[in-house]
C-alpha cells in the first residue's frame, strides 16, 4: 500500500532523513518508534506531503506520489494527526469534522448519507456528540486528541497517521485511544502508523514496529524482536 | 435572514439610491455618501483576503490605483466609456492580484503584508515614470456630454436618468457595494469561504484535510483586487483628475483594513459597520475641523479596537447580547 523508497530529507546541514526504505501492507497496523529528533514525524510530514522537498519516492497504492501536494495526497486517501493538535478554532467541533468531509471525500463514498450525518457517526463513536456544537477552545487535552482523530477518520482514509495521540494523556485515557484504533483498524481494515512514545500503548497496538535514530530506521519486526533489539535499546538509554 | 429577502434588500436598497438620487437636491449628499461608499467596498474587498483567509493586504491601494489607471489607460486608447473603463479596472487589479497572489501567497503573517506594501510602492514608481498617463503630474478626465445607452440618456439636465455625473457616480458606487456585500454574504456561506475560514484558521491541517489553501487564497486575491479595481475605475470620473499620489495614497490601504477590524472581520457586517461609522465621522470631521484629521481619528479607533474590542463592533455587539441572555 505504501513504499517509501530511499527517502532523504535534509534541513540545510542536517541529514533528518536518511535513505529510508519502508513497505506497509494493507489493513497492517505499524508502530513508528524513535527518541526525540529521530525524524519520526519528518518522515510523515514527507509521506502526507507537509514536506515536498525531500529525495526519494513515496508510492501509495502503486501511485508516485512525489508531484502530489499534500491536499491531494489527502484526497488519495492519506490522513494524519498531528502531534500538537491543530484544530480550527474558529468552528465548533462537528463543522471541524466538515471540513474534510466536504473537501476530500467523494459523494460517492459516502453513500447515502449526508456530510452532517456522517460527521455526527463519526463524533457518537468517539463520544464527542455532546460536544458537536460547542466551540473547541473549551475542550479538554483527550477531547482535543479525539478531535484530532475524528477529524483524520472523517476523510475517510485508506492509511491513517497518528502522530502521538496519546502524549500527555493518563492510563485510562490511552486505554480510549487505543481501543478507538484497534477498532478502526479491525472494522474497516484500515491502514495505521502509530508514532508514539508510550511503549506500552505502541507495543500492544502494533503489528510490526519500525524504530528510527538519527534518520536511520535501526530496526523493523514485531513489537517482541524489536524491543529485544540491541540498537534500539542502545538508542534509547545509550551505552 | 434568507437568501430570498437578503436579495430583495439588495434590490430595494438599489432602488432607494437611485430614488434618493431624483428626489434628493443638495450635491453634498452623493459627495460624501460615495466617499463612504467608496471605503466600504474597499474594506469589504480587504476583507475577503485579510478577514476571512487571515492574509494582512496592506497594498489595497495598489490595486485601487492600477484599476484607476487601467481606466484612463483605456480612455487614452479607445476612448471607453466609463462603464468599460471601470470593467477594465476591475479585470486589470484582479490579473495583477492573481500574479501577486502566486508570487507572494507561499509567504504568510508578517512577510506577505509587507510584500503587499512592497507591490504598492512597485505599481507607484512605475506610473510616476509612465508619461502617457501624466507621469507623475497625473491625467484629467473629462466627462462626456450627455451620455446614451441605446439611445436613453444617461446624464443630462432633461429626460435623462441622472440630472448629473455626481448622481450617476453615486448610483454606480451604491450598485457596486450592494454587488460586493452580496458576493461576500456569498463566499461566507459557501465550501469556499468555509475552505478560508479552515486555512485562516490552521493552513497546515487545512491543507492535510484536503483544502487546496493556494488555490483558495489564488481566488481570494483575485476576487478582492478585482473588487478593488471596479472602485478605482470609477475612480478618475469622480475626482476628474488622477495622480498617483491620489490613486496609490496609503490612506487608501490603511482605511481598507482598519474598516474591517473596528466593524470586525467574521462576516460581511462589520466592515459595512466600520466603513458607515468611520466614513461618516471622517466625513463630519472634514467639514468642521480638517481632513488631515481624518486618519488620526481611524489611528485612534484602530489602537482602541485592537486592544479592547479585538473583535470589533460585532464582537462587541455579541458581547453585550450574551450578558443580557
Amino acid at each position: 500500500m505504501l513504499e517509501v523508497q530511499n527517502l532523504t530529507k535534509n534541513f540545510g546541514g542536517f541529514t533528518a532523513l536518511s535513505e529510508i526504505n519502508l513497505r506497509v501492507e494493507p489493513g497492517e497496523r505499524l508502530g513508528l518508534i524513535g527518541p526525540n529528533g529521530s525524524g519520526k514525524t519528518t518522515l510523515i510530514n514527507c509521506v502526507s506531503g507537509t514536506i515536498q522537498d525531500y529525495e526519494g519516492e513515496v508510492h501509495f497504492n502503486g501511485e508516485n506520489l512525489n508531484p502530489l501536494v499534500a491536499h491531494k495526497r489527502a484526497r488519495r486517501g492519506i490522513s494524519r494527526s498531528f502531534q500538537i493538535p491543530k484544530p480550527f478554532t474558529s468552528m465548533t467541533v462537528k463543522q471541524n469534522l466538515m471540513i474534510p468531509l466536504e473537501y476530500a471525500v467523494k459523494a460517492e463514498d459516502l453513500g447515502n448519507l449526508t456530510i452532517e450525518t456522517h460527521a455526527d457517526q463519526i463524533l457518537k463513536g468517539l463520544e464527542l456528540s455532546d460536544k458537536a456544537d460547542q466551540s473547541t477552545s473549551g475542550l479538554t487535552q483527550i477531547e482535543m486528541r479525539k478531535l484530532e482523530l475524528a477529524r483524520a477518520m472523517a476523510l475517510k482514509p485508506k492509511l491513517l497517521i497518528s502522530d502521538e495521540a496519546m502524549a500527555g494523556l493518563s492510563s485510562s485515557e490511552v486505554d480510549d485511544i487505543l481501543k478507538i484504533l484497534i477498532e478502526l483498524n479491525e472494522n474497516t481494515k484500515i491502514t495505521i502508523i502509530m508514532i508514539e512514545h508510550i511503549m506500552r500503548a505502541v507495543m500492544s497496538f502494533s503489528e510490526r514496529v519500525v524504530c528510527l535514530d538519527a534518520g536511520k530506521i535501526i530496526a523493523n519486526g514485531t513489537p517482541d524482536e524489536v524491543i529485544k533489539n540491541a540498537a534500539v535499546e542502545k538508542a534509547y538509554l545509550g551505552e | 435572514m434568507s437568501t430570498n429577502r437578503f436579495y430583495m434588500a439588495i434590490g430595494g436598497l438599489a432602488v432607494l439610491a437611485y430614488l434618493a438620487t431624483a428626489f434628493v437636491d443638495n450635491q453634498y449628499y452623493f459627495f460624501a455618501g460615495f466617499a463612504i461608499l467608496q471605503l466600504m467596498v474597499m474594506a469589504l474587498a480587504w476583507n475577503i483576503l485579510g478577514g476571512y483567509a487571515g492574509y494582512v493586504n496592506f497594498g489595497s491601494a495598489a490595486f485601487f490605483g492600477l484599476g484607476a489607471y487601467a481606466a484612463i489607460v483605456a480612455l487614452q486608447l479607445f476612448g471607453a466609456t466609463l462603464f468599460t473603463q471601470i470593467l477594465i479596472g476591475g479585470c486589470f487589479a484582479g490579473l495583477v492580484g492573481l500574479a501577486t497572489g502566486y508570487l507572494t501567497l507561499r509567504l504568510r503573517g508578517v512577510y506577505f503584508a509587507i510584500a503587499t506594501l512592497a507591490l504598492l510602492v512597485v505599481a507607484e514608481t512605475l506610473i510616476v515614470n509612465w508619461d502617457y498617463v501624466g507621469g507623475a503630474a497625473g491625467a484629467y478626465v473629462l466627462p462626456k456630454r450627455n451620455p446614451s445607452i441605446l439611445g436613453i440618456i444617461i446624464v443630462g439636465k432633461n429626460d435623462a436618468l441622472f440630472g448629473n455625473y455626481k448622481e450617476l457616480l453615486f448610483f454606480l458606487m451604491c450598485v457596486i457595494a450592494l454587488a460586493t456585500i452580496a458576493i461576500c454574504r456569498y463566499v461566507e456561506k459557501s465550501k469556499f469561504g468555509r475552505g478560508l475560514e479552515a486555512l485562516r484558521d490552521n493552513e497546515e491541517a487545512a491543507e492535510s484535510m484536503g483544502v487546496p489553501t493556494l488555490k483558495l487564497k489564488l481566488i481570494a486575491t483575485t476576487l478582492s483586487a478585482s473588487v478593488m479595481g471596479f472602485t478605482g475605475g470609477i475612480f478618475p470620473y469622480y475626482m476628474t483628475f488622477v495622480d498617483p499620489i491620489s490613486a496609490f495614497n496609503l490612506d487608501i490601504s490603511v482605511n481598507a483594513l482598519a474598516m474591517p477590524l473596528i466593524g470586525g472581520t467574521a462576516t460581511w457586517l462589520g466592515p459595512v459597520l466600520g466603513a458607515i461609522v468611520l466614513g461618516t465621522l471622517q466625513q463630519v470631521i472634514t467639514v468642521t475641523i480638517s481632513s488631515s484629521v481624518n486618519l488620526l481619528i481611524v489611528g485612534l479607533f484602530l489602537v482602541a479596537f485592537v486592544i479592547f474590542a479585538p473583535d470589533g463592533f460585532l464582537g462587541l455587539i455579541k458581547k453585550f447580547r450574551k450578558r443580557g441572555d
